[in-house]
């Protein structure tokens, strides 16, 4: 019995809606088609007209979703891809994100972001939007990289009062498994020692925490020990287990699966430069996606995002400089 | 209307003695419009007002107070400071505060009522206000679309008072006449002469009452003129002289005035007696507003989201304090 990073995210949503009569589902296809990834499959049927099928209108979607929920309601929006996000972009961005602070009525919506990149999907289909929503005050980007956290993270972003912006990666759906749901969780904020190690720091969030565990697995066979921080949530940061692992090992890589300029891996190493410049013993050092729109075919996207081999190699030359 | 319109001079008069930071946006030719729509809506609805419908928020309940403590940053207003002029709201009493992007407030409207049929509420109604240059928005199109598919109880009032901004008519849509945009949608409208308080009135009592009794969602498309710049920084100076000449350019509240005398349901004396109480009224409301603290840096906690522990604190660097 094994449960997918998929599967955790339906799950979730099915206690949501069984605990708590306020929360709703409303996103393309999501009733009784189940979602274009099936992370609904069953809901509509399960929880009759709480799970709602929205017309091609993003920011029509985000705004009834910020209606609704000043009235009282906790609803649960499903992009169909991140990349469809950015028509409704004002809504969040400007409307959601701001609320809270011009009138102090909170804005508990969650907004399901499938994203990242799959082999072939092109440049509409892959991208990684977690920075641009960083950016602006009022929200919270939750970047889960685990099953236990695709499940506990998205009930806790039901819960908060607050808007959440939830990265699930679409390329750990099914290959991500877990032996069951977790029964606790670490609170959200919080980064997690994804490994031990006593070389160099690797940061990465989302699904780039699996590559760089898979690095370090390789790494460690050539004797180096390489700790691997997942931040499960990229706002709010948690800088203070950055900077601790930074202090155990001298040496920071950050990876990111989004695009090079600014983002999270800048801010955490200006963060660990700002804070912690005496802990380095090498320049920090940051892998990207790479500058272009994200391309279609395999030979041409296995290189352009990071991988485990490519952040093996920055590793290396991290650790000779 | 004349409370509003008497506010407004207020304002105007405020903001040109540089005694309001940002901009004041006046609802002048507005009114009969905005009053009849608030006149039709009642508590437990919801409103959206849109940037000149000053008469139509104090029709639906929204006290002077808070008009006056946002345009002069009081602390003690609805927006405490943090945000001006047309930009207040109560969102938990039905009045949503405006974002500056026009029709991005429709859709929220539309999700206020879809919460309210979750909760088994009948009976409400909810009313955005739009003008003609929100209709060339999207959000304007995915949001009426929208209300049309849930069948939703929303009114949504176009005031079509020729420009946007400075953008006249001709440069912002080409169909023959708004209302057309509504029937694209399969959503029912209604034309309004926004000059005539008597239409307005009948009219949208008449929307307001088929959308409560379950007509689904209709639109009312006003003609009327804005007798003032966008903003009182704005001199208005490229209105058609020909526009302010016609029926179009009509004053709703002379027209109002003058219906009262010439029915002999109001005599001068009356009005008179009328526009020196709401005079009075603001007047009290802009002197104890101008007695109030604007918003302390020093105690403002600079915390934009409600989970406070989760907000993120940056080191930037402090000045050094000064000896």
């Amino acid at each position: 019995m094994s449960i997918t990073y998929l599967e955790a995210i339906r799950a979730a949503q099915a206690k949501a809606l069984a605990d708590d009569p306020r929360v709703f589902i409303y996103g393309q296809d999501v009733g009784a088609f189940g979602g274009a990834f099936k992370a609904t499959k069953n809901l509509a049927r399960e929880f009759p007209g709480r799970v709602l099928d929205a017309p091609i209108s993003e920011d029509a979607i985000v705004g009834a979703a910020i209606g609704a929920a000043i009235e009282g309601m906790r609803p649960i929006i499903e992009m169909q891809y991140a990349d469809f996000s950015t028509p409704g972009l004002n809504q969040i961005i400007n409307q959601a994100a701001t609320l809270f602070w011009r009138t102090q009525v909170p804005c508990p919506i969650t907004i399901r972001l499938p994203s990242g990149g799959t082999s072939g999907a092109g440049p509409f289909h892959s991208q990684s939007l977690e920075c641009l929503y960083a950016h602006y005050p009022g929200l919270i980007v939750m970047t889960p990289a685990t099953v236990e956290d695709a499940y506990s993270m998205l009930l806790e972003a039901v819960a908060l009062d607050d808007p959440v912006i939830f990265c699930e990666h679409k390329r750990l759906y099914s290959h991500l498994k877990a032996p069951a749901l977790p029964t606790e969780a670490m609170p959200v904020g919080k980064a997690r020692i994804a490994r031990a190690g006593r070389d160099l720091t690797i940061v990465a969030y989302s699904a780039m925490v699996q590559d760089a565990l898979a690095a370090a697995e390789e790494l460690a066979a050539e004797g180096l020990e390489i700790e691997v921080v997942d931040l499960r949530s990229i706002k709010p940061l948690d800088t203070d287990t950055i900077m601790a692992s930074v202090a155990r090992t001298g040496r920071l890589l950050c990876v990111g699966e989004s695009f090079p300029w600014g983002g999270v891996t800048a801010e955490v190493i200006a963060r660990v430069a700002a804070e912690g410049f005496g802990l380095l013993d090498a320049p920090p050092q940051r892998l990207n996606a790479k500058d272009t729109p994200i391309p279609f075919h395999p030979n041409l996207w296995l290189v352009h995002r990071p991988t485990a081999e490519s952040v093996c190699a920055a590793a290396r030359n991290l650790l000779e400089m | 209307m004349l409370l509003s319109r008497v506010l407004d001079e207020k304002m105007a008069g405020l903001y040109r003695a540089g005694k309001i930071q940002g901009g004041v946006f006046l609802s002048r030719g507005q009114e009969a419009l905005s009053a009849s729509l608030g006149l039709a809506l009642r508590k437990g609805d919801i409103f959206a007002p849109l940037i000149r419908d000053g008469a139509g928020r104090l029709a639906f309940g929204e006290p002077v107070l808070d008009a006056v403590r946002t345009y002069l940053g009081s602390v003690l207003g609805p927006m405490r400071g943090r945000d001006g002029n047309v930009h207040r709201g109560r969102p938990r009493e039905g009045l949503l505060p405006m974002i500056s992007h026009l029709g991005a407030m429709i859709s929220v409207v539309n999700g206020a009522l879809m919460a309210r049929r979750f909760k088994k509420m009948e009976g409400c109604v909810g009313a955005a206000s739009v003008g003609d240059g929100a209709t060339s928005t999207g959000a304007f199109h995915e949001a009426l679309n929208q209300a049309a598919v849930e069948r939703l109880p929303l009114v949504l009032v176009v005031a079509n008072n020729q420009y946007a901004y400075s953008t006249p008519n001709r440069r912002q849509f080409a169909c023959e006449d708004l209302m057309d945009k509504a029937a694209g949608y399969g959503v029912p409208a209604r034309h309004v002469d926004g000059t005539d308080l008597e239409d307005c009135l009948r009219v949208l009592a008449m929307t307001v009452a088929q959308t409560r009794a379950g007509g689904g969602p209709q639109m009312v498309v006003a003609s009327l003129l804005r007798l003032c710049g966008h903003g009182e920084h704005d001199d208005a100076s490229y209105i058609d002289e020909e526009l302010k000449q016609s029926p179009l350019g009509r004053d709703c509240l002379k027209v109002a005035e003058e219906r009262l005398l010439r029915e002999g349901w109001a005599d001068a004396e009356a009005i008179g007696a009328l526009r020196r109480q709401v005079t009075q009224e603001v007047d009290e409301a802009v002197a104890t507003v101008q007695r109030e603290p604007g918003p302390d840096p020093y105690k403002e906690n600079w915390c934009a989201l409600s989970s406070r522990h989760l907000t993120e604190v940056f080191k930037d660097l402090e000045p050094a304090p000064q000896p």
